[in-house]
């Protein structure tokens, strides 16, 4: 399966199955959309007629670009066969160690977001803070179910997780005690609203925290709309400040500015360019997550004017890098010489397999955006995974397994998309939440584009 | 190639020789939270081997 596509002044053909990349002149990009439809001598009028007006362009010169295209072909870069199907499903079944926990510290926050999923922090439950005995607990089962895997992520997460952060720092300290005894590599992140932030805090995650995620919607007026305070106000006064002082301090460590757009900033680069104004370069911004009869829920009739904004930012970045001044966006960070290998791109997220969300009663489920759910209950950090149906639903997703991807030129980008955004869009994991796989091939088009370009600067 | 120009890549078929350590990073445990994007992410090997 081939992908086609003209972006920024590029011809892009992007190979689905050997997961190459051809920038091609106008001929080739016809002759490629026509290749597998149609002979040589089918062709070669055709392109004559369309290049009329063209003096270069004569027979010998179309022959020429079929035989690089069939040169292509069996080198296994162009054409490539879809031979994943199997290795899909047998690999997730094989592959049972859990390797990522988002702890929930904190159920629940000191700010009230009128589109938060988690519903204020509470989860659609009680308010409660994770005590040090359960923390701990989920740390052993996560090392006894981790087998060989060495690097292991713990997420701090809410609610707001500073709202915990005495146990944020024991649970730290007791991970860096056994660590090297267990054989294992411990990466935090703490995903915080800054309201919380102060010295202490940034010299913690400096010296334990691979990551960190900042949320900042952006323009001070996009951000207090939705980002209240418990009062009613607006927090953007509050944090940008210490995100500033945070920033500076964290130096070259890894660090988000996470924002989420909504209907009501379907110009949502512009709060993108705030974060990079204020001096935030590691950027990522996000679609808002909610039922479509929400206000502020983004339409089909937004869909035109995001697929603008997201070509906006990619041209931005790419003027931005020119300058000598870059910003990153999580979206458009493309390895493409050092990206995923394929078992990483038909298994998906891991969520219910690989990764896990803990409660502060030690509760598992899937995901972080499924907590709360009940038909999605997994077990409980002392007892295990008891919820074996649930975690087989889970194995079985990935980029196979729904019907809606087969002939998806992006599935090997997204592995099959969020589970949880499916099960909210359709009722069923193995559903697809359409309206985002929109935006996702969008990105993917453009962060693609953006390597293109890139290296045809680099020449 | 005259017309065509190949952007240097990961070869995903051989990658189902290669790959498959499970050292990376699980997807979501990142930036986004609300959204599975895998191609964004790296590989930890790859990444050790340079």
């Amino acid at each position: 399966m081939i992908h086609r596509y003209k972006l920024n002044g590029y011809n892009i053909v992007l190979d689905v199955f050997s997961g190459s990349v051809h920038v091609v002149d106008d001929l080739a990009y016809d002759v490629i959309g026509l290749y597998e439809d149609k002979s040589a001598d089918e062709m070669i009028p055709l392109m004559l007629e369309k290049y009329s007006g063209d003096s270069e362009i004569d027979e010998d010169e179309i022959r020429d670009c079929i035989a690089d295209i069939e040169e292509l072909k069996n080198e296994g870069k162009l054409f490539t066969s879809d031979d994943y199907a199997d290795l899909a499903f047998d690999f997730k079944a094989r592959n049972t160690v859990v390797k990522a926990l988002c702890l929930h510290v904190a159920h629940t926050c000191n700010l009230n977001c009128e589109y938060c999923f988690a519903s204020q922090g509470k989860y659609h439950g009680d308010r409660a803070l994770m005590s040090f005995e359960v923390a701990k607990q989920a740390i052993d089962f996560l090392i006894e179910n981790s087998g060989s895997r060495r690097n292991l992520e713990v997420d701090f997460f809410g609610g707001e997780p500073l709202m915990n952060f005495e146990v944020v720092k024991e649970i730290t300290a007791y991970c860096r005690s056994i660590e090297k005894e267990k054989g294992k590599n411990f990466r935090f992140t703490l995903t915080t609203n800054g309201v919380l932030l102060d010295d202490e805090v940034i010299d913690f995650a400096n010296k334990e925290c691979h990551n960190v995620v900042l949320s900042l919607d952006g323009r001070k007026e996009v951000h207090d709309r939705l980002r209240k305070t418990v009062n009613g106000v607006g927090s953007y006064d509050v944090i940008v400040p210490k995100f500033k002082h945070f920033v500076e301090r964290r130096g070259n460590r890894g660090y988000y500015m996470r924002g989420t757009f909504t209907h009501n900033n379907t110009d949502f680069t512009n709060d993108i360019f705030h974060m990079a104004d204020l001096g935030f370069t590691e950027l990522s911004m996000e679609p808002v997550v909610c039922p479509p009869d929400d206000p502020y829920a983004l339409t089909y009739d937004d869909l035109p004017v995001l697929f603008e904004q997201y070509e906006i930012l990619a041209k931005d970045m790419l003027r931005r890098e020119k300058e000598g001044k870059p910003i990153t966006f999580y979206h458009y960070m493309l390895d493409l010489s050092s990206g995923p290998c394929i078992y990483k791109r038909i298994s998906g997220c891991g969520s219910g397999t690989e990764y896990m969300a803990v409660t502060p009663w030690g509760d598992l489920y899937p995901c972080h955006q499924f907590v709360g759910d009940p038909k999605y209950l997994l077990g409980n950090v002392y007892d295990g995974v008891t919820n074996t149906a649930v975690q087989d639903e889970f194995k079985m997703c990935n980029a196979y397994a729904r019907p809606d991807c087969k002939d998806c030129w992006a599935k090997l980008y997204c592995s099959g998309g969020c589970a949880a955004n499916a099960y909210h869009a359709t009722g069923k994991v193995t559903g697809t939440y359409k309206y985002g796989c929109e935006l996702f091939k969008k990105r993917i088009e453009c962060a693609i584009m953006m390597k293109v370009a890139q290296a045809e600067n680099a020449e | 190639m005259k017309r065509i120009k190949t952007i240097e890549t990961r070869d995903l078929q051989k990658s189902v020789k290669t790959g498959g350590c499970g050292e990376c990073q699980t997807s979501c445990q990142s930036a986004c939270k609300t959204s599975c994007g895998v191609a964004n992410q790296q590989c930890e090997k790859c990444l050790s081997e340079k």
